[in-house]
């Protein structure tokens, strides 16, 4: 464990000489979105110190990998994260793909690209409805899940499937999207980026919540670097950074959005970069869906693919949700992986639990671990 | 004595002729429970008689004495019975209220939901009285049982109007608030007792919740009083019908005070007592089964309590402006509650729309913003009395 020295957050000490104790907070704790523990060590009210321990929910992910063949990863990949579920299936089919040295067809790319952005915003307004029960409001958290439920309802329209999707495939897409799904797509991210502004004006207009988030849970930029922190957490601390415009993968290259970055490295920040973010996936959205528009109804969205990679490695990144994710493949030119290794954005992020809440007060603990935004099945796999 | 029929045993009589009636008024609570015994304890004495003709327990029991000990024994549950239901009412309606905020239907079982406080009374009930092997047990029991006590008797103990009332003492608001500022001691000690670390700090916040809302709470009721010249329910209300309502001069301590009657009650943004998201359930984690469905019953008469503070010491009591005394003697007890509920909707709102503060923010809030609020609201009050226009 760290000495308490190296944080540079000016912890409040109690005048009295208290004893402390240790607070442990989870797994099964309303705080914790998942299973997770946080052993917080209390001065009062005040944190001092913290550990975070993770691994309730290890399957043995990577490990089943190397037994299945490579079409019969994709549906587990939906398991690893039940927020966003496609960008794992995302990461997982290009990672192959380059294994295999081949290139998709540009619609597939642009479908994939708008599945992303969905689950994006999916996985953002989870967060949110989040933020709203850790700081004690079910409005926010209500609102936020309604809003989730029209994106819900675009990915039944898109692949049949509202959260595990098993949409991407090695080579393309499931599917095409039908003839009305740019009506219902427009329409839905059009009621969004107007029904989003009374969440934001129910939680920036009230000086509680502000003053909940506002100055709680900073990180630097140097730590940030240190730990490794990566996704809107990153670039609330003002580090410009992300992987769709700066490693453009697919298509990302060819869509016009701004990254946005804040420089004040607390919750509130954070908080924003997230909201920004949603609104920057809308107008993605919006772009992708002129794109398929213009290559036409008939065009292919998939490609036959062989069943078996040849032996190599390959690498691919992208930017989830919620941080940079990345897998890494092996084979030994079977049918099925060698060896498939995933980088888990959150199981590094919340590396950062210890540094975040030492120095707060225990009823800030939820709302700046919310910011970090746990989601356990990656983090363990 | 011999009586022919039932009828000659069940006659209302007047009460107030009755040489030990309690009070010096006119009590109706206490009317309808001396008719009730009236017809019970008369259907009682003839039954008794029936089997045994001309004894002495039949008179016995419509005595003046005897009829007046029973009818007070019917009369605690009578106010009971009411302050129970109206808070059933509040609770009703901010689960509705509140479900509508969100975007949701709220409670839907029977009775546009009302039902489901029955149920959830009876879930409550039937669940298993856990008590956790290493408490205190004695402490366990005693702090909670005076928690809900407590909250029970000061739901009980507010007027509903000139004719509804349990006490009449000339310090009524100041009883009343007494009694209200005892719970967060036995909170504190609960939460020593529940050997909980999440209760222990629950516990601890409930004290400091208590030092940061109760000093201008206090004051903001000395002004008032001082307004009225009288610590008296009754003469604060039948004062505020003789000039204007006071929010209309407290414009700032009836702002403040609704906040601070919001912490009182431990209600959103003000409860960190029971702060869900990092504490559990706070204190009340280590209590189970019916004993958590009374800590929450508890909870609500004291937002019922809070309200109800609030509309006497602001909004008119149970008066309704420009009305004739004819009308004003009509129903007082429904203006009362309209007011309560009113002041409630207010409360629910504030629970939909706002976020729990932290526990320095409340100290903060209470000293730095509350407190000198309330006493620019006394020296406005003085300058008003001494100006001569109360």
């Amino acid at each position: 464990m760290m000495s308490r020295d190296i944080i540079d957050v000016k912890a409040e000490t109690s005048a009295l000489n208290t004893q402390k104790m240790w607070v442990i907070m989870g797994p099964q704790h309303p705080f914790s979105h998942g299973l997770w523990t946080l052993k917080a060590q209390l001065d009062g009210e005040i944190v001092v110190d913290a550990e975070p321990i993770i691994g309730y929910l290890h399957r043995g992910w990577e490990k089943e990998c190397e037994n299945r063949t490579y079409p019969k990863i994709i549906p587990m990949a939906d398991r690893l994260c039940y927020a966003a579920s496609m960008t794992y299936t995302h990461l997982y089919c290009m990672t192959v793909e380059k294994a295999l040295g081949i290139d998709i067809p540009e619609k597939a790319k642009y479908i994939r690209i708008m599945a992303d952005e969905i689950c994006r915003i999916q996985s953002h307004l989870m967060w949110l409805a989040a933020v709203g029960t850790d700081l004690g409001n079910l409005t926010v958290f209500l609102w936020a899940m309604r809003e989730r439920e029209f994106f819900m309802d675009l990915n039944v329209r898109m692949c049949g499937a509202r959260m595990t999707t098993n949409f991407p495939r090695i080579g393309g897409v499931r599917n095409d999207i039908d003839d009305e799904f740019a009506m219902f797509a427009t329409r839905c991210v059009e009621r969004f980026e107007k029904a989003l502004w009374d969440i934001i004006a129910m939680v920036d207009d009230s000086s509680i919540f502000v003053s909940r988030m506002k100055g709680t849970g900073i990180l630097t930029r140097e730590r940030c670097a240190n730990l490794g922190i990566t996704g809107p957490a990153m670039r609330g601390t003002g580090v410009d950074f992300d992987v769709r415009r700066d490693d453009p993968y697919d298509n990302y290259d060819q869509m016009d959005f701004v990254v946005p970055v804040l420089k004040d490295g607390d919750s509130y920040s954070r908080y924003r970069v997230r909201i920004e973010e949603m609104f920057q996936s809308c107008k993605i959205i919006k772009q992708a869906l002129q794109k398929v528009k213009a290559i036409g109804r008939n065009a292919p969205y998939r490609l036959k693919v062989p069943s078996k990679v040849p032996a190599g490695r390959a690498f691919m990144r992208m930017e989830d949700p919620r941080g940079e994710s990345m897998m890494y493949l092996v084979s030994d030119g079977s049918e099925k992986p060698y060896r498939l290794k995933v980088r888990s954005p959150i199981f590094v992020n919340v590396s950062a639990a210890k540094p975040l809440v030492q120095g707060c007060r225990i009823a800030d603990v939820p709302a700046v671990m919310a910011m970090i935004d746990m989601c356990l099945g990656e983090t363990d796999r | 004595m011999a009586y022919s029929s039932i009828l000659d045993w069940i006659q209302f009589r007047d009460m107030m002729a009755n040489p030990f009636y309690p009070y010096d008024t006119y009590n109706l609570p206490f009317d309808i429970s001396y008719k009730l015994w009236e017809i019970l304890g008369g259907l009682i004495a003839w039954l008794v008689n029936l089997i045994i003709p001309g004894n002495g327990l039949s008179t016995w029991l419509i005595s003046d004495e005897v009829s007046n000990a029973f009818a007070l024994i019917l009369f605690m549950v009578v106010i009971f019975l009411v302050a129970f239901v109206v808070t059933l009412l509040s609770l009703w309606m901010e689960r509705k209220v509140l479900g509508r905020l969100m975007d949701r239907r709220g409670t839907m079982i029977g009775l546009k939901g009302f039902l489901q406080n029955v149920a959830d009374g009876l879930k409550t009930f039937m669940k298993e009285n856990v008590i956790p092997r290493r408490v205190d047990k004695m402490t366990y029991m005693w702090t909670v049982s005076l928690v809900i006590g407590t909250s029970v008797l000061i739901a009980c103990m507010i007027p509903l109007s000139e004719r509804w009332y349990v006490v009449s003492y000339g310090t009524g608001l100041l009883i009343i608030m007494a009694i209200f500022a005892l719970a967060p001691f036995f909170i504190l000690v609960s939460g020593w007792a529940q050997n909980n670390k999440y209760s222990l700090i629950g516990g601890m916040r409930a004290a400091e919740l208590m030092i940061s809302y109760e000093v201008p709470m206090l004051i903001m009721i000395a002004t008032t009083c001082l307004m009225a010249g009288s610590f008296s329910i009754f003469d604060i209300v039948n004062m505020q019908g003789d000039t204007v309502w006071f929010f209309i001069p407290q414009i700032i301590g009836f702002i403040t005070f609704i906040f601070c009657a919001t912490a009182e009650a431990e209600r959103v943004p003000f409860d960190i007592a029971e702060a869900e998201a990092e504490l559990v359930e706070g204190w009340q984690t280590e209590y189970a089964g019916m004993k958590w469905g009374l800590i929450m019953l508890a909870d609500y008469l004291r937002g019922y309590v809070s309200c109800a503070m609030v509309v006497i010491m602001y909004l008119g009591g149970w008066l309704i402006p420009f009305a004739s005394d004819g009308i004003n003697g009509l129903l007082p007890e429904v203006v009362f509650l309209t007011k309560v509920w009113i002041v409630f909707f207010a409360m629910v709102i504030l629970r939909g729309a706002l976020a729990r503060v932290r526990t320095d923010q409340i100290v903060n809030i209470g000293w730095k913003v509350f407190m000198p609020l309330s006493v620019v609201n006394l020296a406005v009050v003085l300058l008003l009395k001494f100006g001569g226009v109360f």
